[in-house]
């Protein structure tokens, strides 16, 4: 057992952290001042053509789509590399990740043609709309609608924490074609202009203050047949193929999220209610195993991940276990943590930079529970498709969408 | 990377697992409870070291297979994942401090017969009164050991046993001859919580003994056992776990099978997470044995806490997802629940671990710092 690279692994990492060390420079350290939307969406887009000449854009896409032709692990090196710098990321990772996979998977050629290699080249933005406010855990019972109207569909309904929406271009929207199938059978999916008529974004403040996700309403918006991703009524099929894309993206512990070192130093500061450095208090000592263990655990786990891929085989299923691990010992461990330092935890205003990111993963690892699937959809998930446990009871599932208790 | 075991070790694993289900788990575990059985299943123990799986670790040069540890622990698994009964994990935990620390004399001696079966030797570390395996009572005079070790795992029948003895730098480790009956030696079973895996008192009044290893090589012996413990401790996870879900699968409740509730899938799912957590602990230990690498004690304290927990949390949702019969005697629910006590009591408490675990942590930053 090794945690070694493959000898052809090790070329292109080297490869890779030559040309940042070159072209990434800039990037260094993190920016004094968060960037404002204007300069992030600049320099994202600047960095993307860079990376693009260079060939670190979609490095697993088939060369047919412009894209590498390489497997998951020149992805990930290149990833682990990049992520050595504070380059502008995020912008693309929805869009490149998840929506354009599903664009050249569903779509005809001319509409690969047309926005494939602009979205590549990080020259257009894109969304994925699938969530809505009754449409959560429970995707298939969304309610945006599209109505057929001549070579069109009208598009009328909200679609909920998309992110990026406001510096997107477009979108993928899953719509109800037929309420009177069953929810899963009359849902279609399309490519939706964010800048078309009766398109209107709005942000959402979060519980924990910031803005990261915007709510979406469509008000008789106009798209063209020729904008339909897979056949009509198939857009749940397509939807499971954005979302296998999602799994494989959301799952560790957030790169600069505190974790069981952030414990073992604040412990070090602080007194134990017993007294003397908190450092020596034994429950102090075993929450900071607790922590180190689920910490850890995941990063471990996802290394017999890239083993796998490392020897082309499928990653095993513990990997579904990572995000519920993940989100859980976030909130916990930051719970723990404010608490060990009394008062000074708990005030905001002025607080230590350690406190205050403690803070902040206390609320954002709220969201990040329910977030890319709730705790208990993740455990629905593990008890049914690894340990092969019956689906929950669906009264709804066979009934017409419009029948069901929901509708 | 190449984070996982070989293709070698997974297949002896599979063998070992396919070997005990036919020869071992819970109908045999249930015969060992009963009046009179034996210490342990003799015919399964002459068939395993037939097979070469006691000598999986001993050097070839002393007519083992010379494997590493990798196999040893999937051995482990497979042992306790079908409650072998047989002494097997006692003898690779003590095989392990024998070529950890023994002399070349001392393992020309005493391997030979630990790879062909015929000497079987187990660990005793346990004392009455201690939960802190730095701090010990048994004493060294003039070469002959003073106290009493208890509880320890397959002492009933067994021939060596590797002792934990106090020192002036901490406990170094000491081999005593049980076979020999020396002077002054007392060996008797004693009643646990497990009625399965037997185990005895070891009482030295001043017994002839010979020194293994210093207070390093019991530091360092303490690490590698606990790691080939969390792979017995995932193994008896396992089982708990898939007993419970086969039978989520088929009980009926409310017209439905109890698996579709998500009361009860949910605790079968964090089973499946606290397993899988051990095991990525457990598999780093493996690595850190196998390359001597540095992180050895992290990874085998974080394996044995996490190994732990998951043995307790499957132990203890099983018998509770199954309902009423899996709280009576004739459920095999209870050798899991019992067996989760026995890994507990086998190398100091989960405590004592947690907090090695964090010392480990201290020194690295320190040494970083």
């Amino acid at each position: 057992m090794d945690f070694n690279d493959t000898p052809a692994e090790a070329e292109y990492r080297a490869t890779a952290r030559a040309w940042l060390t070159e072209n990434a420079s800039e990037y260094r350290d993190p920016p004094a001042v968060p960037y404002k939307l204007d300069e992030f969406i600049r320099r994202s887009k600047a960095w993307q053509l860079k990376k693009h000449a260079a060939g670190y854009t979609g490095i697993t896409w088939p060369k047919a789509m412009g894209g590498q032709g390489l497997g998951p692990m020149q992805s990930i090196i290149y990833g682990q590399e990049e992520s050595r710098f504070h380059a502008p990321s995020g912008l693309y990772s929805i869009g490149l990740g998840m929506c354009i996979p599903t664009v050249f998977s569903h779509g005809s050629p001319e509409v690969i043609q047309r926005y494939v290699p602009k979205a590549l080249v990080g020259d257009e933005v894109w969304c994925q709309l699938f969530s809505e406010p009754a449409a959560g855990s429970d995707l298939a019972g969304i309610r945006t609608k599209a109505v057929k109207d001549g070579e069109d569909w009208i598009i009328d309904g909200q679609k909920v924490w998309t992110s990026f929406a406001h510096a997107s271009d477009f979108g993928i929207v899953v719509c109800r074609t037929d309420p009177g199938v069953p929810k899963h059978k009359g849902l279609t999916m399309f490519i939706v202009d964010m800048k078309a008529p009766g398109v209107e974004v709005r942000g959402i403040k979060q519980m924990s203050g910031g803005s990261d996700f915007n709510e979406v309403f469509f008000t008789g918006v106009r798209i063209k047949d020729s904008h339909r991703l897979g056949d009509v009524g198939n857009g749940w099929k397509v939807a499971l193929t954005t979302l296998m894309h999602e799994r494989l993206a959301v799952g560790g512990k957030p790169r600069h999220a505190p974790g069981y070192a952030t414990l073992m130093t604040l412990a070090k500061g602080v007194e134990a209610p017993g007294g003397g450095p908190a450092i020596d208090a034994g429950d102090v000592r075993q929450r900071i195993a607790a922590s180190y263990i689920n910490d850890e655990g995941i990063k471990l786990t996802q290394m017999r991940a890239l083993s796998a891929l490392s020897k082309g085989e499928m990653p095993g299923p513990e990997q579904s276990i990572s995000k519920v691990v993940v989100a859980k010992t976030m909130q916990e461990m930051a719970a723990f943590a404010l608490d060990l330092a009394g008062g000074d935890g708990f005030v905001t205003q002025g607080a230590d930079p350690e406190l205050e990111k403690l803070q902040g993963s206390y609320l954002w690892s709220a969201g990040l529970r329910i977030a890319g699937g709730t705790d208990e959809i993740l455990r629905n998930i593990i008890a049914e498709r690894v340990l092969g446990l019956p689906g929950d009871l669906r009264p709804d599932k066979d009934q017409p969408f419009n029948a069901s208790v929901a509708a | 990377m190449n984070f996982d075991f070989s293709d070698d070790a997974k297949a002896l694993g599979e063998q070992a697992a396919k070997l005990f289900a036919d020869r071992a788990g819970p109908a045999a575990a249930r015969k060992a409870m009963a009046d009179g059985a034996a210490d342990f299943d003799a015919g399964l123990w002459q068939h395993i070291a037939d097979l070469g799986w006691t000598a999986a670790r001993v050097p070839e040069a002393h007519g083992g297979l010379g494997l590493s540890a990798e196999e040893v622990c999937k051995l482990a698994e497979a042992a306790g994942q079908h409650l072998a009964v047989v002494p097997l994990v006692s003898t690779l935990l003590a095989t392990e401090a024998l070529i950890l620390a023994g002399s070349p004399e001392q393992q020309a001696r005493y391997l030979p017969g630990v790879a062909d079966g015929s000497r079987i030797i187990v660990p005793a570390w346990n004392e009455p009164g201690a939960v802190n395996p730095g701090n010990i009572a048994v004493r060294a005079d003039a070469g002959k050991l003073t106290g009493v070790k208890a509880p320890v795992a397959d002492l009933p029948g067994a021939h060596m046993a590797v002792v934990a003895v106090a020192g002036a730098d901490g406990p170094s480790l000491w081999l005593v001859d049980l076979a020999g009956a020396p002077k002054g030696l007392a060996v008797e079973t004693i009643e646990t919580l497990d009625l399965v895996r037997r185990h005895g008192r070891l009482t030295l009044d001043g017994v002839t003994a010979e020194p293994l290893g210093d207070a390093g090589h019991y530091q360092a012996w303490l690490d590698r056992a606990a790691v080939i413990l969390a792979w017995e401790a995932i193994g008896t996870a396992v089982a708990a776990m898939t007993m419970t879900v086969e039978y989520a699968k088929t009980r009926v409740a409310f017209g439905q099978t109890i698996g579709r509730y998500q009361g009860v899938k949910h605790k079968c799912a964090d089973m499946f997470i606290k397993i899988e957590l051990a095991r990525a602990h457990a598999l780093h230990g493996v690595a850190m044995i196998d390359s001597d690498g540095p992180e050895l004690r992290q990874a085998a304290s974080a394996a044995r806490v996490a190994s732990l927990d998951a043995a307790s949390f499957c132990g203890e949702e099983a018998v509770q997802l199954h309902g009423g019969i899996g709280f009576t005697w004739e459920s095999d629910c209870q050798f899991y629940y019992r067996r989760a006590r026995t890994l507990t009591a086998a190398l100091a408490p989960r405590g004592w671990w947690a907090d090695r675990l964090v010392r480990a942590l201290e020194l690295r930053n320190r040494a970083a710092a």
